[in-house]
């Protein structure tokens, strides 16, 4: 029996691996975020339709004034669901190894999706500071996933300095402006052992589905779920997105031609 | 009781930013259930310094001017 949220099109094991990070499997190649939905109802719904098993958590103050303010956990069942705590907000590479170190002291795991923001007004990463904070957290042990631009040299680098998984942005965090640069994408993806995961910037399915046949491992998304008219419709589309962007990678697409080439045959034509 | 006395029972750490008047002798345990958070659900950072076993709560004693940060997962992307 179908419920809400079930989609039945699920890309077969036979026709893709696992993705594998940090010597962790996962079957969904769409990660999540929990941030900016109308209601926990919403969210726990999208989540669910999206069919993603890693989703990303914020480490904030308990609000002690207010009795409403509730921790995520609440709705959010840890043992359903893989957390990634992030340093959203941090600015420096000091704030964000502490809001690392705090989010693994709430005793999950000791994976962080590292953010080092350089800029309010675009929040592209400070990647002096990331690749700092990515060598101080590496050498403790935690897995890092770490948010960076679009730059293959910075890419390489956190892949030097022990990141996980390194996670290039489609294009500015909330912007939902798609991937803007499809050849940086791709020319990291070639390079990288590390899994590579485009986070930040997808705005709707075709987004995604254009980034994933990038050959990427994967896509981080919150907004484009959380602002969508219709959360639960967005979270299934962008599955199926996701999927099928993968499948057509894995396909291997057509050359392209500057000229027509026809499909039927040029003979037997009457005369 | 003279009001030294009431004043040398009280303590008033810092607590996310803001005094914070508990009792003196009371520990990072004795605070959580003041402000009715369950221990699971949160971190505690004592002075900078996270106390990642939660089992020392009760044994974590506070002082005037201690700084206390409590935080917990929030939605977030």
């Amino acid at each position: 029996m179908l419920e809400e949220g079930d989609v039945t099109t699920v890309v077969a094991p036979m026709l893709d691996a696992p993705l594998v990070i940090g010597g962790r499997e996962f079957h969904s190649r769409l990660l999540v975020g929990t941030g900016k939905y109308a209601t926990n109802d919403d969210m726990m719904r999208a989540i669910q339709a999206s069919g993603a098993e890693m989703v990303t958590v914020a480490v904030r103050r308990v609000n002690l004034n207010r009795s409403t303010d509730e921790s995520i956990l609440h709705h959010l069942d840890p043992s359903r669901y893989f957390l990634l705590a992030n340093t959203a907000g941090c600015y420096t590479a000091d704030d964000a190894v502490r809001y690392a170190r705090l989010g693994r002291a709430a005793g999950f795991n000791e994976w962080v999706k590292l953010e080092v923001i350089g800029d309010p007004q675009t929040l592209l990463p400070d990647t002096t500071g990331l690749l700092d904070a990515t060598r101080t957290l590496a050498a403790e042990g935690f897995k890092v996933l770490a948010y960076t631009n679009d730059d293959l040299i910075t890419a390489l680098r956190l892949e030097d300095a022990g990141a996980a998984c390194v996670m290039p942005l489609a294009s500015p965090i909330g912007s939902g402006l798609g991937l803007l640069n499809p050849f940086s994408i791709r020319t990291i993806k070639s390079r990288l052992t590390v899994p590579v995961i485009v986070d930040a910037g997808v705005g709707t399915a075709s987004d995604a589905c254009v980034t994933m046949e990038q050959g990427v491992d994967g896509i981080l998304m919150n907004t484009a779920l959380a602002a969508a008219t219709d959360p639960v419709r967005m979270a299934m589309a962008m599955r199926l997105a996701v999927e099928a962007g993968r499948l057509a990678y894995l396909a291997g697409r057509m050359p392209r031609r500057e000229i027509a080439v026809p499909s039927s045959p040029t003979t037997g034509m009457l005369e | 009781m003279s009001a030294g006395t009431v004043r040398r029972s009280i303590i008033t750490p810092v607590v996310n930013g803001e005094p914070r008047a508990i009792a003196a002798g009371s520990t990072v345990a004795d605070l959580l259930r003041e402000l009715q958070l369950e221990a699971r659900l949160v971190v505690v950072e004592h002075n900078r310094t996270i106390l990642r076993d939660r089992t020392t709560y009760a044994a974590q004693p506070l002082a005037s001017g201690d700084t206390i940060e409590i935080v917990h997962f929030v939605g977030g992307g």
